[in-house]
């Protein structure tokens, strides 16, 4: 996200991160969890799951954990959890 | 198939995990919708034991067998019937009722009616996808003027009912309207209304590809899309002007907040007190 400055907390501000659990088998391809995630963070994988469908995939490690995939998904497939964020103490400075 | 690291879904307590993939087709709301009412019984922190789920005949039907509580699947349209007795024999339950459009407005209209009139203390969750999904998409109660149906190739010349109205108008006490795409509004509404006191109506707007997309051209995403940006989001609006109307925008919201006593506890004062 582009500033015309920098707030004056981002220093402090901790963002919370998330990694998305995929179960590939339950997933019927219905695609919502790709096109709704905010952050797109999800696209379809060009393997297929057990039964024919394409199970989304990780593209990129922005995931935020709001949990909006895990609530939109039919399927119980999809589901984010929290992830410890290494203090970056090189960036204070 | 055991693996290392079992991945857990956070609902996975709360469904009959043996019984998935569940019977929904790929892209239907109900799923969605589903597992916003068990986030909404997480949520309320109440013990799972104090719940039943009640559900009719129909796709939303389906609910009832895959959820991990103790559930009942009734016949056509007599969900709320069941309900009422359950709540009537044992009122410390948290009773809901999970089914369709079909199943409560259509077969099991005069039910939810009178449910309603006397302020049954259950909650009744409508999923709506505007047509009887199960049976091969025969025009519902619901389907809007001019879409086309299985039965109404030309587009149905009648005029849909208006549910929140209804609900309004026969005497429930929490009334409320979202799609499946307002998942957390969903689920707080639905907290809402487990712990409110009285009648609670919820219908939630859903997709449906097979029957109702494709004979209406549309695709679930685009459907999807058309709930986010068709509609407008206003609590206490007039029940009067929710009729469902995709060029002038669907409202949603919560209606009808109103505390009135239930049948059990005019029981307990009125007819109590003379034996």
């Amino acid at each position: 996200m582009k500033y015309w400055r920098a707030p004056l907390d981002t220093n402090e501000i901790q963002v919370i991160r998330g990694k998305v659990y995929i179960i590939k088998d339950r997933c019927k391809g219905c695609g919502y969890c790709i096109e709704f995630c905010p952050r797109e963070v999800l696209e379809f994988s060009k393997e297929f799951n057990v039964k024919g469908y394409h199970p989304p995939v990780v593209k990129s490690d922005g995931c935020l954990n709001c949990h909006y995939c895990e609530l939109l998904c039919p399927e119980f497939a999809i589901y984010t959890k929290e992830v410890e964020v290494v203090e970056k103490e090189e960036h204070a400075g | 198939m055991a693996k290392a690291n079992q991945k857990v879904h956070p609902l996975e307590e709360l469904i009959r995990t043996e019984r998935l993939p569940h019977i929904w087709c790929p892209g239907c709301g109900v799923g969605t919708v589903f597992s916003a009412c068990l986030s909404a019984i997480q949520e309320t922190g109440i013990d799972h034991k104090k719940f039943t789920m009640i559900s009719g005949i129909g796709c939303s039907g389906r609910g009832a067998g895959y959820v991990k509580l103790d559930s009942f699947h009734t016949t056509h349209g007599r969900a709320i019937p069941f309900a009422s007795g359950i709540k009537m024999a044992n009122p410390s339950l948290n009773v809901i009722v999970f089914s369709g459009d079909g199943d409560l407005f259509a077969i099991g209209g005069n039910h939810f009616i009178h449910a309603a009139r006397r302020n049954m203390d259950i909650t009744v969750i409508c999923i709506n996808n505007f047509i009887y999904g199960m049976t091969g998409g025969q025009v519902a109660a619901t389907t809007p003027h001019m879409d086309r149906s299985a039965t109404t190739p030309y587009g149905n010349p009648e005029t849909p009912f208006n549910l929140p109205l209804m609900a309004y108008a026969s005497g429930a006490t929490y009334v409320a309207r979202w799609t499946m795409i307002h998942s957390r509004d969903l689920t707080d509404s639905f907290v809402e209304a487990i712990n409110h006191r009285g009648f609670s109506f919820i219908e939630v707007l859903s997709p449906c590809p097979i029957n109702y997309g494709r004979r209406n051209k549309i695709k679930s995403l685009n459907m999807l899309k058309m709930f986010a940006d068709n509609t407008i989001i206003k609590n206490n609006a007039d029940p009067a002007q929710l009729d469902i109307d995709f060029k002038k925008g669907i409202v949603l919201g919560k209606f009808v907040d109103i505390d009135k006593p239930t049948p059990d506890e005019n029981y307990e004062k009125i007819c109590a007190m003379r034996e």
